[in-house]
């Protein structure tokens, strides 16, 4: 077997650049499906980070079904209240309950207007928990405390550079929010997520006077006291949420999503992304298998006189079949090879790409598992086309072909 | 055409001694590469047998027919047949390789036989990078890798020139005299009875006549040579009861 292996190659190396090029195909499909899935991961995980998925016992309840997906707030008619909160606290498994108001507005600053986003920052104890659950610090000034007025805290991209107002913020500095002067009193640390990073904080009695705000609010953070039983927790609060609403079951004016469902809508997506990708490596794959065919046919009508050579010399049909058989996966081989190198490389590039453009911090990995299987089912996709040009080539006449 | 069947041999019936050197002389489409691949195991007759060693090679199924052929049967071919992908040495390894030899194995035979035809240094050449006659003499070498009873030659100095073709034939004399049986296909008279013991003469697929070396002469022993073998032949048929 291991001089089939040994022949082949040496055969391999003779081949012209034409048979190299049939594989493009698998070299294609096998790159496309290895830098997917070496990105995969790394971009579920950025893509986490960008929404804010981090904490993991905090459950965010938000008016208007689950079908609503868009910036929170939008189109909603019967909002959350204050009550609402107040109520969803006094449930056995909840620790706290803050309700928040995201507010989108503009801002204007260096005689730039930008819209953008206000997040309010609740007083006393549950602003340590707001902050624990942001996981937020001031990288420059200090974040809000109780008793601020007119201040705010900005995300960190109004730091990182000029690019939103031509110039940078930098705390000591006024902006005009809806028109009204606020003093910058710190910039939050960089979070890798285009959400925090873009926020306006206040606190709550600011935004609630700037944006008119009543008793409603945009969504409650519910910090459970027990992480093991947030799916308990989750319905619970579902249940007494229809109470107050009075909707029926599975008729939900709004969510309930727990950080764990978040991140299954992102894996969902992405889900669709790599279907989609995984079809077209297939047919990639599959036109390579084709080439392959296609090679190893022209290949043995080629090698009609080295056939024959080799049976004069004792070659059995099954011996010439396997030659063949060998020769044609170690052509679907070094496609694959080719290709699980470039999709490592793609991987690695493009994990470290995301993470200089939203800052997220995912480091590269090389799953060995998909690269030996991706090497070993090129082989074989390469074998199996060559089994129709191996068995033409084992059933040549030996007079016949050893006349060339 | 159609329907007309072309005989490229027809009643030829001879008988090859172990040890003896035979040629096998006729013109072009006399039939003589025909009879050489019968011979050789890659054809088998339409009707008739070819023994070997008593075996009726005829009547085998293909993975036998290879294993005669790789085992039992050296080829030497007009055009050397070398594998161009490969070195020397595993041009001659290859044979050995098709019996399942361990590649230590064969790598001791190679080189042993590559050194009876002198090319013990140029182990590691291509076919590209040798001469006529070196690659005459390495396909020698591959013939004799698997220790063959019988080495069957076709035209082997087809493509050299005298004085090469003559130093090829110098080794066939050679692997001849340590008790190799050696069948050279040829249309050289010359050539064929400088070096054969026994001369058939093939014309138009039919045997012609038979000269047999009796001291330097060439003696036709046709009439007793057919007899003697139509005598074993027949006696062969009727002793396996039937025949196929």
């Amino acid at each position: 077997m291991k001089d089939f292996f040994i022949l082949a190659f040496k055969n391999l190396k003779h081949r012209g650049i034409r048979s190299w090029l049939t594989l493009l195909g698998i070299f294609i499909g096998v790159m496309a499906v290895v830098s997917l899935i070496s990105l995969g991961t790394g971009l579920q995980t950025a893509i986490g980070a960008q929404f804010g998925i981090s904490s993991t016992e905090v459950i965010t309840v938000q008016a208007g079904g689950l079908s609503s997906v868009g910036p929170p707030g939008t189109g909603v008619t019967n909002k959350l209240t204050r009550d609402d909160a107040d109520a969803i606290e006094r449930l056995s498994f909840v620790d706290v309950a803050i309700p928040r108001i995201l507010a989108t507005g503009k801002m204007e600053f260096n005689d730039i207007l930008s819209f953008g986003m206000a997040a309010s920052v609740p007083d006393g104890e549950d602003r340590k928990v707001v902050y624990e659950i942001l996981d937020i610090e001031a990288t420059e000034g200090r974040m809000l405390k109780d008793g601020d007025v007119g201040k705010v805290v900005l995300g960190w991209n109004f730091f990182k550079d000029d690019a939103i107002f031509g110039e940078v913020i930098v705390p000591g500095k006024s902006v005009l929010i809806q028109d009204e002067k606020f003093l910058v009193i710190g910039i939050g640390e960089k979070k890798g997520s285009f959400i925090f990073d873009n926020m306006v904080m206040m606190n709550d009695d600011d935004i609630i006077d700037l944006f008119e705000y009543g008793d409603e609010v945009d969504l409650i953070a519910v910090k459970v006291k027990d992480k093991d039983l947030i799916g308990r927790s989750k319905e619970d609060i579902e249940k007494l949420m229809r109470k107050r609403r009075d909707v029926d079951l599975g008729k939900e004016d709004f969510s309930v999503s727990t950080p764990d469902a978040m991140l299954s809508t992102v894996n969902n997506v992405l889900g669709g992304v790599q279907a989609f990708i995984v079809i077209i490596a297939s047919i990639s794959i599959l036109v390579g298998a084709v080439g392959i065919v296609n090679t190893m046919t022209t290949s043995v009508l080629e090698r009609r006189k080295e056939i024959g050579i080799m049976k004069a010399i004792g070659a059995r049909n099954s011996q010439i079949f396997m030659q063949f058989l060998i020769e044609s996966g170690l052509l679907g081989f070094v496609g694959g090879l080719v290709g699980v190198i470039l999709g490592v490389a793609i991987g690695v590039a493009g994990v470290l790409g995301i993470n200089s453009w939203i800052g997220s911090e995912v480091s590269p990995s090389i799953d060995f598992i998909l690269v030996g299987g991706a090497l070993v089912g090129s082989f074989i996709i390469g074998a199996i086309a060559g089994i129709v040009p191996a068995m033409n080539a084992a059933k040549q006449d030996p007079v016949e072909a050893l006349r060339g | 055409m159609g329907d007309s069947v072309v005989k490229a041999l027809n009643d030829v019936n001879f008988k090859v001694y172990e040890g003896e050197f035979v040629a096998i002389m006729g013109p072009s489409g006399s039939g003589k590469s025909t009879a050489m691949n019968l011979v050789g195991s890659l054809d088998i007759p339409t009707k008739g047998s070819i023994y070997l060693d008593d075996n009726d090679i005829s009547t085998l199924e293909e993975s036998e027919l290879a294993q005669i052929r790789g085992k039992k049967i050296g080829f030497i071919f007009q055009s050397f047949n070398l594998i161009a992908n490969l070195t020397t040495i595993e041009n001659v390894m290859l044979p050995m390789m098709f019996q399942g030899e361990e590649v230590e194995v064969r790598r001791e035979k190679a080189k042993e036989v590559l050194g009876l035809v002198d090319l013990g240094d140029r182990l590691d050449h291509y076919p590209s990078e040798l001469s006529g006659g070196q690659r005459q003499r390495v396909a020698i070498a591959r013939s004799l890798a698997n220790d063959p009873e019988v080495i069957l030659a076709d035209e082997p100095t087809g493509n050299l020139d005298t004085k090469t073709g003559g130093s090829v034939m110098e080794f066939l004399e050679k692997m001849n005299k340590e008790g190799k049986t050696i069948i050279m296909v040829t249309h050289d008279s010359d050539l064929a009875e400088k070096y054969a013991d026994v001369v058939y003469w093939l014309r138009d697929g039919v045997l012609e006549k038979v000269t047999k070396r009796v001291g330097k002469k060439f003696v036709d022993v046709t009439k007793k040579v057919k007899k003697k073998v139509l005598k074993k032949v027949i006696k062969k048929v009727k002793g396996k009861g039937e025949s196929r």
